[in-house]
């Protein structure tokens, strides 16, 4: 960017950009790690700007709907452990920020973006949580599409997200396992009002879910370069019905009917194909219309404006300690 | 039927750890930065935990089949022995911070003293808690120093909250016949002793941040008896909404 503001240079630094530029592509192809302070292109440092961003408001704001759920567990052990998954997810928020301050952006400023609006989160988040058996699909349909999506990202070019993510896929396939138990146990030992709330959580996620891994690849804009930088190494399409192919089987163990009319076992390719997505729906609630975007919003910019006190307060605190400490220096010194 | 000393006392001890721990897990997606969601729930953690260990405790001395569940999810507020402190509503940063101290102060210093009891499982139980209740003083002390000592504001909220939750303080250290008798016993501390520990601590706090020590004023009790605030129906109702709507169920 800095190569705009100063025309007469234009040409010679776009020829030294180039040649750093195959540099850096060949150390990428390489499969070496991009640390911080390695030269990189503008636009690998904004794309990984956008991309951790929205991964970690994505945890953030994905501790909204669960969250709800925390003061109404169904058992103690239950309780525990949700609320212990709800702090996981913030703290996945934590790591990928930090992630993210490495190049060069903060925090506060991130976080001011997603309230703006002006960065997004996963759109899944939209949807509400409206029984127990909700929290058991979170964990085992939209913590599973979450790991099929960061697993490749372990392997990420840039070396502090691969290893924000290596550390956050570890608890996301704990929070998988954990909501598919809330779901056998809902389904193989549960009572019919049980299976029936299972099976109405399914009917309402089912098509959300499979909207998490992004447009299909012919629509999808982001594609080519993420895949040449190694930041992406799978397609939407590719991963999506790898999801597919994982969940199904699982959804039959607990006798549940898939909402898709036409999903059906290609025997063939060993695929399962599924129905037409609803596109028209995963653009309406990107765009802000989905059931709980304004609320979720709310929540978070409430959280934020009520705080704001407490953090004036502890920078005050800091300020004033700092002060006595070194006044108390100098009365030392002299 | 009458119930033994001990289930009322660890039932008391169980009571206090879950509606605190409640309370805490309400603030999960409200705080004021993401490092005290984190924290908060940290704290709520340890409770329930410790929460999770008495009742199952309690329901081995009743004998009567009650797991730790029947015992949280099937009591209605009467059948409650919290202290009133645990169920006042978060209120502000400053109102759960201060809850925190005040909570924190008197049940380090007691599962310090209940390590020692006669009986093994309290001691164990505490054994534990000790460790936990520690890192709680610190962290609520911490936040009172900051705000009572940061903007007018915070100070300004953080006075309003000691006032407000001083008169609920009494209550910890009231020792009833059900408490007597297990003083007497070896099993239970005496919280009389614990007196001077907690007055420390909260001195030492108040002074660094700024803040006046209420004066003593009328205390507050009745809660471990079973007769609490408006507020502890409202916290049942959430926590127990699943297992009334679906009698019997397992989840
Ligand atoms: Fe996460
Ligand atoms: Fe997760």
């Amino acid at each position: 960017m800095y190569t705009q503001a100063l025309n007469i240079k234009d040409m010679a630094a776009a020829a030294e950009d180039s040649a750093f530029d195959a540099r850096f592509q060949s150390r990428v192809d390489a499969e070496e790690k991009i640390e911080p302070n390695d030269w990189m292109p503008d636009a690998y440092r904004r794309t990984l700007v956008r991309q951790i961003a929205q991964h970690a408001h994505s945890e953030i704001v994905g501790m909204l709907p669960e969250g709800n759920w925390i003061t109404r567990a169904p058992s103690l052990k239950r309780k525990a452990a949700l609320l212990a998954k709800v702090q996981d997810e913030g703290g996945h928020g934590a790591y990928l920020y930090a992630a993210a301050e490495t190049l060069g952006v903060s925090r506060e400023d991130l976080v001011e973006q997603l309230l703006d609006g002006k960065q997004k989160y996963s759109s899944i988040f939209n949807y509400p949580t409206l029984s127990w058996a909700d929290i058991g699909i979170i964990g085992w349909l939209v913590d599973g599409a979450a790991i099929m999506n960061q697993i490749p990202l372990c392997r990420c070019s840039y070396g502090p997200y691969a290893r924000a993510m290596i550390r956050i896929c570890k608890e996301e396939s704990f929070h998988q396992r954990q909501g598919y138990e809330i779901m056998v146990t809902l389904c193989r030992d549960g009572t019919p009002e049980q299976k029936a709330m299972a099976q109405d959580a399914l009917n309402r996620w089912w098509w959300p879910v499979l909207m998490m891994f992004g447009p299909s690849d012919k629509d999808s804009q982001h594609t080519d370069k993420s895949m040449r930088w190694k930041i992406k190494r799978f397609t939407n399409d590719d991963l999506r019905q790898k999801f597919i192919d994982a969940t199904v089987p699982q959804g039959q163990y607990l006798g549940l009917t898939f909402p898709d009319p036409a999903m059906k076992h290609n025997d063939r390719t060993g695929h399962w194909e599924h129905g037409e997505i609803d596109w028209s729906e995963f653009k309406r609630v990107v765009a802000g219309d989905g059931p709980c975007n304004r609320q979720r919003m709310k929540q978070r910019r409430d959280a934020n404006e009520n705080g704001a006190w407490v953090r004036e307060a502890a920078l005050a605190f800091a300020q004033k300690r700092r002060a006595r400490a070194e006044a108390a220096a100098r009365i030392a010194a002299e | 039927m009458t119930e033994t000393p001990l289930f009322r006392y660890t039932l008391r001890l169980a009571d206090n750890a879950l509606v605190l721990g409640h309370r805490l897990s309400e603030w999960v997606g409200r705080a004021p930065v993401l490092e005290e969601d984190l924290a908060l729930g940290n704290l709520g953690l340890d409770l329930i935990g410790q929460a999770r260990a008495f009742y199952v405790y309690a329901g081995e001395i009743e004998g009567r089949g009650r797991d730790e569940d029947a015992l949280a999810y099937l009591r209605d507020a009467g059948e409650y022995c919290n202290v009133l402190l645990v169920e006042q509503p978060n209120g502000d940063f400053a109102a759960t911070m201060m809850r925190q101290l005040f909570y924190s102060a008197f049940a380090h210093p007691f599962f310090e003293a209940l390590q020692k009891s006669r009986d093994a499982t309290l001691a164990a139980i505490a054994a534990k808690a000790v460790k936990e209740m520690a890192y709680h003083v610190r962290h609520s002390a911490e936040w009172v120093i900051r705000l009572g000592d940061g903007t007018d504001e915070s100070h300004r909220r953080a006075q309003q909250a000691a006032d407000d939750l001083w008169t609920y303080t009494g209550e910890l250290f009231e020792a009833d016949a059900v408490e007597r008798a297990l003083i007497e016993a070896g099993i239970a501390p005496d919280t009389a002793a614990l007196r001077a520990s907690f007055d420390n601590a909260i001195n030492d706090v108040f002074d660094e941040a700024t803040l006046q020590r209420p004066g003593s004023g009328f205390m507050q009790s009745g809660g471990r008896d079973g007769r609490h605030s408006e507020h502890l129906g409202f916290i049942l109702t959430e926590l127990q909404f699943l297992q009334r709507v679906y009698p019997g169920a397992k989840w």
